[in-house]
């Protein structure tokens, strides 16, 4: 029986084994920012600790940065000593911080792929769980919490228990106004937010196949919306080719041989795995959350689930989302008026999400009681989308264009919901109060259908604006 | 360096906290992270589903006045407790509330291994113990449950419970090891062995 990926990795980075079947397990790369480490830094120096491989972290900043200016010090005082405070231990303790004076800063999980310090093979921790985005290039990449991020600062190692396999098809071909979100959100729809549990997802198949490695990036970010540890999809060509002549990727001789090793490491045909799942890709519809986590989703033509629909286990969590959303069980989700539009996140603040969304922006115009906001998610991000001029795109049709970082996602920087709000959001969670307004509300969809429904005022269906362009061209 | 604590037994309050899939989120809504330690943090778990806009109590079971007990707390929890955002912030709002061990039918990764970072122990009962357990505890909440790591039980009002947790966590537990920074630098040398075997960490030079 041959080994996945998942099992290379594990093996590899495997310092010795703890009593009880956990792993010391060496970390390749740890990425850190400033909301979950000051207190990893505080309490190295109250044991009076070092960091054991500076070289193996590196640093940004993106929960609580401004979008609307790069002015110093943050209005935000609170925010503003969260900066003082990272700036202070990344000199103290001789870790290179990628900060805006660096033009790399970003979301931490846009700026590792795209700097070439995410690569296939390698293990990668940071205190924050979409972490699991790097899953994308073959990595063994999850998240983890501020003492463990003592711990890897300390060490360089984790102790863990080996997650399980879960090997996870989607064959077919995807329709037009489809997208690798609508996949993810399909299949933890499908799985179920917490079927995922104690498992690492290894996603393959046709549809993974064709994927763009951003579009890799959409589906292993939102692993942990499945209650996966990780999730991955096997390094192939796309990933070497994407990988090649980046700043951390190395060059020449040692590329051709950080290749072989690369391959190596992807699963083997006869790979040993928990379960295999396969879904139908050529099923899947543009998908929209209508609750309160990333499961209770439908397809954009589809009508809110009735209670009898459910599980008990997941009826009292649907008629909490009915009260909270202020949804109708058997309404159409479509039409549902939103007042925010919000492109960016680590899920989707990437070149590709925002020229999709680009597109759709240009059959129309913002609705006037719609905010729309486009964040890129890096400084290179938002530099390439100038580039083939996005921003003019986005401007013309009534979005404000914004600085990069986390932004509205989960709203620690200015950029919130007020009151009670509805945001249709290319961000990864629609828990209750996650964007900034304790009741305020997040309906979770692709890019394209962000700026669809900022343009139609309401939850619109993308294959019907699509192909009006297409008729139109 | 710190002190090896082995936790055996936890003895508190219960608390039920009814409800699967309780994100971090709503246990600590992220406006409280913007700070650069966890002191204070007691306060807010879960702000949001206590407190409405104008600062008046919902009627959350946390302000609940037959659920005021002073001193070490255990929650009672359904499924996937913990799910969401990693943040270390929720688990440490809890145990500056009180709660020193939690009880539930299944906790998220993440929000596991924070747990036992802070040598919180999460062990799991069955779906049917949980709700007895939950009901016990409505019905008469003014006594101490005990989790015995030793013999896997939880036990309220003389009725026991059998309970799990994965063997690491429960030996990292009973061992003191659970807060690990000691145990990972014992082997630092072997770490060092371990980085020098892996290719891509001297950039693949021949």
């Amino acid at each position: 029986m041959g080994k996945s990926l998942l099992d290379k990795v594990w093996d590899a980075h495997t310092v010795r084994e703890l009593p009880a079947g956990q792993t010391q397990l060496f970390i390749g790369l740890h990425l850190i920012h400033e909301v979950t480490s000051p207190q990893a830094f505080q309490m190295l120096r109250e044991q009076g600790l070092k960091v054991a491989f500076p070289d193996r972290t590196i640093a940004t900043v993106d929960h609580i940065i401004p979008t609307d200016t790069e002015a110093r010090p943050f209005a935000d005082e609170q925010a503003e000593g969260m900066m003082s405070a990272i700036e202070r231990n990344c000199r103290e303790f001789g870790i290179r911080f990628l900060d805006r004076s660096s033009g790399q800063q970003g979301i931490v999980h846009v700026i590792g792929p795209e700097l070439g310090l995410t690569q296939p093979g390698i293990t990668i921790a940071c205190g924050d769980s979409h972490t699991s985005t790097h899953g994308a290039f073959g990595a063994v990449a999850f998240g983890i919490g501020t003492s463990q991020v003592r711990d890897v600062l300390a060490s360089q190692c984790l102790a863990l228990q080996r997650p399980k396999v879960r090997r996870i098809i989607v064959d077919g071909t995807l329709a037009a106004g489809v997208y690798a979100k609508d996949v993810i959100l399909h299949i933890i729809r499908s799985l179920g937010v917490k079927g995922g549990v104690g498992l690492a997802y290894e996603y393959g198949g046709g549809v993974f196949d064709r994927m763009t490695m951003e579009e890799r990036m959409t589906v292993c970010n939102m692993s942990i919306e499945g209650g996966a540890r990780c999730g991955y999809v096997n390094p192939d060509q796309r990933t070497f080719d994407y990988l090649r002549g980046r700043e951390f990727v190395p060059k020449g001789d040692a590329f051709e041989r950080g290749v072989a090793w690369w391959r190596s490491m992807a699963s083997d045909d006869d790979a040993a795995y928990l379960d295999v799942v396969r879904l139908d890709g050529s099923r899947i519809a543009p998908t929209v959350t209508w609750g309160i986590n990333p499961g209770q989703a439908i397809g954009v033509d589809e009508r809110i689930p009735t209670p009898d629909s459910f599980s008990a286990d997941d009826r009292e969590v649907a008629e909490d989302a009915y009260g909270y959303m202020d949804l109708k069980p058997g309404a159409p989700i479509k039409g549902t008026r939103i007042d925010v539009a919000f492109i960016g996140s680590c899920t989707n603040g990437r070149l590709s999400d925002l020229r999709e969304a680009a597109k759709v922006a240009k059959l129309g115009k913002v609705k006037p009681h719609v905010k729309a906001l486009v964040v890129p998610g890096s400084q290179a991000v938002a530099k390439a989308a100038e580039a083939e001029g996005l921003p003019e795109i986005f401007k013309a049709a009534g979005f404000e264009w914004r600085l990069p970082g986390c932004s509205m996602c989960l709203a620690m920087n200015p950029d919130k919901l007020s009151g009670r709000q509805v945001c249709a959001s290319s961000s990864n969670r629609n828990f209750k109060g996650r964007q900034g307004s304790p009741s305020g509300r997040t309906l979770l969809m692709s890019p394209a259908m962000v700026a669809a429904a900022a343009i139609e005022g309401a939850v619109a269906d993308v294959r019907e604006m699509l192909k009006a362009l297409k008729a139109g061209c | 360096m710190s002190q090896l604590i082995p936790i055996a037994k936890i003895t508190g309050r219960p608390i039920p906290l009814r409800g699967n899939d309780i994100d971090t989120d709503r246990i600590l809504p992220a406006r409280f992270m913007k700070a650069i330690t966890f002191d204070g943090l007691g306060q807010y778990a879960f702000h949001d589903a206590r407190l409405d806009a104008e600062g008046k109590s919902r009627g959350h079971v946390l302000d609940d006045p037959k659920h005021q007990a002073k001193g070490p707390r255990v929650a009672l929890v359904n499924k996937n407790f913990g799910c969401g955002s990693s943040r270390e912030h929720a688990p440490q709002s809890l145990l500056r509330w009180g709660v020193k061990g939690i009880v539930g039918e299944s906790f998220a990764d993440i929000f596991f291994g924070n747990c036992v970072a802070l040598g919180i122990p999460c062990v799991t009962a069955s779906e049917a113990d949980i709700a007895a357990l939950m009901a016990a505890v409505e019905a008469d909440p003014a006594h101490d449950l005990v989790i015995d790591l030793g013999t896997m039980t939880v036990t309220y009002l003389g009725a026991r419970y059998p309970v799990s947790m994965p063997d690491g966590a429960r030996q990292q537990l009973l061992e003191g090891t659970w807060d690990a920074t000691r145990i990972l630098l014992d082997a630092l040398d072997q770490t060092r062995a371990t980085a020098a075997r892996l290719p891509y960490v001297a950039g693949f030079k021949g």
